[in-house]
């Protein structure tokens, strides 16, 4: 951060050429600061002067890229301590790690689930992130051969583990396109490794044995000019971890302490027995600042709850928690399809819709305002009282839609149906089930 | 460059609020710290976790989650006995269900009942829940309080809308209440303002700002716990500087995830981890939002994070 708008604009060409996609350097200056723009938009800044701009308004935590393409993945570039401050920017990489002991058979089928899990919800794509593999034969072919086998498997991501120089820059030589993470520069491997690094032009992970140690080495890789740091501070415990997360984060926001202005890489693979054991502390690395946490497997029964904790971490909190008043079709819907209605809280909307798109019944979902509230709540504060309800169903269109005249309420609010047939004479109100996920069973016994 | 450890000075503390009868109380709160943040400030008494009990036989659950308690299911004593010996309860949440107008209606005398029943057969502190209704819940509540008067049972909700009869009888039958609102620190902090007008000691309080389930709002929930702790123990607000109560159980076993069988999603992984490690992470999440008391259900996912909250405690 930094640079104010006139300090980032005295730098710039002045030209006011308008290539940028707004009309004055002056302009584009000021989305810099705010950061709403993309330095990278005026083709006439210098290369020298980039930098130094880049550096200036650089978030306090660099934003890193491990891998390419779609399975790119990207990590860092975090502002803020509490997500109600403003959003989470980068979820972190779930990473299965294989090891070049594992018989072939177990690898093989380890990747094959790890290429398999892929989800969708509310619009987002949910997957596991990256492939860690780790040299423990002490044979520099062994591991070799195993990196171009996943590679050869997998567009995802890599983590390459080997603290042997040599054998890492054998196995990484071949594959530096796909911009694997190097892990890991020690108090020992600094040189070499910062130089391999430079020369393959990958992320490198830096590893101390404690913080002290991980910012003396940091540091040092800094001053040799590398720029894409991942930290491990060594905890191999929950509780260590958690304080080492918690002051990394924090000496990069609130010191703008630059050896820890990074994204971490996390192990609780190696901090528990089993893999419940093992999610729950994956769980907590996602809430406190983990970047690549790494797993010594990847189930659906873990990482999906790992992915669902995640996603809800990293939504913007912004986000509004109403929806707009109106009719939403949910599949092909058409004038015998079922009409029902609720209230307009982003969360009764998106369980009630994504149940009726279950059912594979497609059916128009009414929604009406209650502020935000949820169907009792908004009951309660006659949001949701028969007379309104009424009026909406008249003004929604939905009369023109459907040629039948059935209304499906929520169980919760039985208590109005008598009402609300009084006031929507035509109509025949049905009670709904109380809980949406009976919504399915309930649909698929709709009949007009 | 030398580092320093960048540390929060917090200048206030989480009231420490005493569940339960007497010579059996268990301490919730006391906070002088972010959750588990203990570089920096004290724990003084770890989260607790209380198993739920439900007051007649629930009829939506999975398999699962019916496992654990089939020996058991159709009875709330022998339910919360098994709780206790077999699973180790730290404390026991009953859940009054039935006495929902839409569902049993089950009567405040019944409820009442079942939880005498409840409460004689157990000795660890005890939290009773209507079913959010807030009339019905005023008359099964006021009964509770009267059955049980004077082994401080935890009571709730307790909403705007019934805070007072149900608050003043509290009082008199010297119980602590849940005072509920709905994912809004400033209502939380209101309804703790009309609780000590009504003149329920601050020692009797425990706060329920609402829970979600993994992946069904949960982030609101967890973002106004955290502003809760930050402004209890930043901003001094006295009026927030409560233990947080935490009802997750119900939101996470009723969610699709945890009902579909493997076989027909795959990629969704083996049911009952399933379902234990969502119930598990909810309740790890609400940890580091600020939860104080964790209501939860499967003994597997109890010992998750009972295992965790060790770990983060004890550095093991
Ligand atoms: S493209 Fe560059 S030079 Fe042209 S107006 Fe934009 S900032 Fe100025």
């Amino acid at each position: 951060m930094g640079l104010s708008g006139i300090e980032i604009f005295k730098k710039l060409p002045k030209t006011n050429c308008g290539k940028c996609g707004v009309p004055t350097c002056l302009a584009f200056a000021m989305k810099l600061a705010a950061g709403q723009a993309e330095l990278d938009a005026c083709p006439d800044i210098p290369d020298d002067v980039k930098e130094e701009i880049g550096e200036a308004s650089a978030p306090p935590v660099r934003s890193i890229v491990i891998g390419t393409g779609d399975r790119a993945v990207k990590l860092g570039g975090e502002t803020v301590l509490f997500r109600h401050e403003k959003r989470f920017e980068n979820p972190p990489a779930f990473t299965l790690l294989l090891s070049d002991n594992m018989d072939e058979t177990k690898i093989a089928a380890r990747l094959k689930k790890f290429n398999d899990i892929v989800y969708e919800r509310v619009g987002l794509v949910l997957r596991p992130g990256l492939v860690a593999i780790k040299a423990e034969s002490g044979d520099a072919s062994k591991f070799g051969a195993l990196v171009e086998k996943v590679c050869n498997e997998t567009d995802a991501g890599l983590v390459l583990m080997n603290e042997d120089t040599d054998a890492l820059s054998q196995a990484a030589g071949s594959c530096s396109s796909r911009k694997p993470l190097l892990y890991a520069a020690n108090k020992d491997n600094f040189e070499s490794m910062g130089n391999l690094a430079k020369e393959l032009s990958c992320p490198l992970a830096v590893k101390g044995s404690n913080l002290e140690e991980l910012s003396e080495v940091s540091e040092k890789l800094i001053a040799k000019g590398l720029k894409d740091l991942v930290l491990d501070s060594g905890a191999r415990t929950a509780k260590q971890a958690l304080e080492d997360q918690i002051i990394i984060r924090r000496s990069a926001l609130l010191k703008k302490f630059k050896p820890f202005g990074f994204p971490t890489i996390v192990f609780p693979c190696e901090m528990a027995d089993n893999l419940m054991k093992e999610t729950m502390i994956a769980c907590q690395m996602t809430a406190k600042y983990g970047g690549v946490i790494v797993m010594s497997e990847i189930e659906g029964h873990s990482v999906f709850p790992l992915l669902l904790a995640s996603m809800n971490i990293f939504t913007d909190p912004q986000r509004p928690m109403a929806v707009d008043q109106k009719i939403y079709e949910i599949g092909a819907a058409n004038e015998t399809s079922p009409v029902l209605i609720t209230g307009n809280f982003s969360l009764t909307y998106f369980i009630v819709s994504g149940e009726v798109d279950s059912s594979r019944v497609p059916s128009y979902l009414l929604i009406k305002d209650t502020e935000g509230l949820s169907v009792l709540t908004a009951w309660a504060a006659g949001k949701f009282a028969a007379d309104t309800v009424a009026t909406f169903v008249k003004k929604s269109g939905i009369e023109e839609k459907v040629k039948h005249r059935k209304l499906v309420i929520p169980g919760y609010l039985a208590t109005i149906s008598g009402e609300l047939e009084e006031e929507l004479p035509d109509w025949e109100i049905l009670i709904g089930p109380r809980e949406a996920s009976h919504l399915p069973a309930y649909l698929k016994q709709w009949k007009i | 460059m030398t580092f320093e450890i960048p540390k929060v000075s917090y200048t206030g503390k989480i009231r420490e609020i005493p569940l339960g009868r007497e010579g059996k109380t268990v301490i919730v709160g006391g906070e002088s710290c972010y959750p588990f943040h203990l570089f920096e400030g004290e724990m003084p008494n770890p989260p607790k976790i209380a198993m739920e009990v439900y007051d007649s036989e629930p009829e939506d659950w999975p398999e699962t989650a019916i496992e654990p308690f089939a020996d058991v299911i159709k009875e709330p004593a022998a339910w919360a006995r098994k709780c206790v010996d077999t699973y180790g309860a730290e404390m026991i949440a009953l859940q009054l269900a039935g006495t929902d107008p839409n569902d049993k209606d089950l009567s405040a005398d019944e409820a009442a009942k079942i939880t005498k029943e409840v409460s004689d057969a157990v000795d660890v502190p005890m939290i009773v829940l209507g079913c959010s209704n807030v009339e019905k819940d005023t008359d099964v509540l006021k009964a509770v309080c009267e059955v049980c008067d004077g082994r401080n049972l935890i009571i709730g909700p307790v909403a705007e809308g019934n805070y007072r009869a149900i608050g003043a009888t509290a009082i008199g039958y010297k119980h602590t209440v849940v005072a509920s609102t709905p994912i809004d620190i400033n209502l939380a902090k209101q309804l703790n303002i009309l609780l000590g007008n009504l003149n329920v000691p601050d020692e009797k309080i425990i706060i329920d700002p609402s829970t979600g389930a993994l992946g069904y709002g949960l982030e609101y929930c967890y973002s106004v716990m955290e502003r809760i702790r930050m402004a209890a123990l930043i901003q001094e607000d006295e009026r927030l500087q409560f233990p947080i109560i935490s009802n997750l159980a119900r939101e996470v076993w009723k969610t699709k995830e945890v009902k579909v069988p493997e076989s027909e999603a795959p990629l969704l992984g083996d049911i009952k981890k399933r379902g234990i490690l969502i119930e598990a992470l909810t309740a790890q999440c609400v940890l580091f939002a600020g939860a104080d008391i964790l209501v939860m259900r499967h003994p597997e996912a109890i010992s998750l994070v009972k295992e965790s909250i060790k770990d983060l405690m004890t550095g093991k």
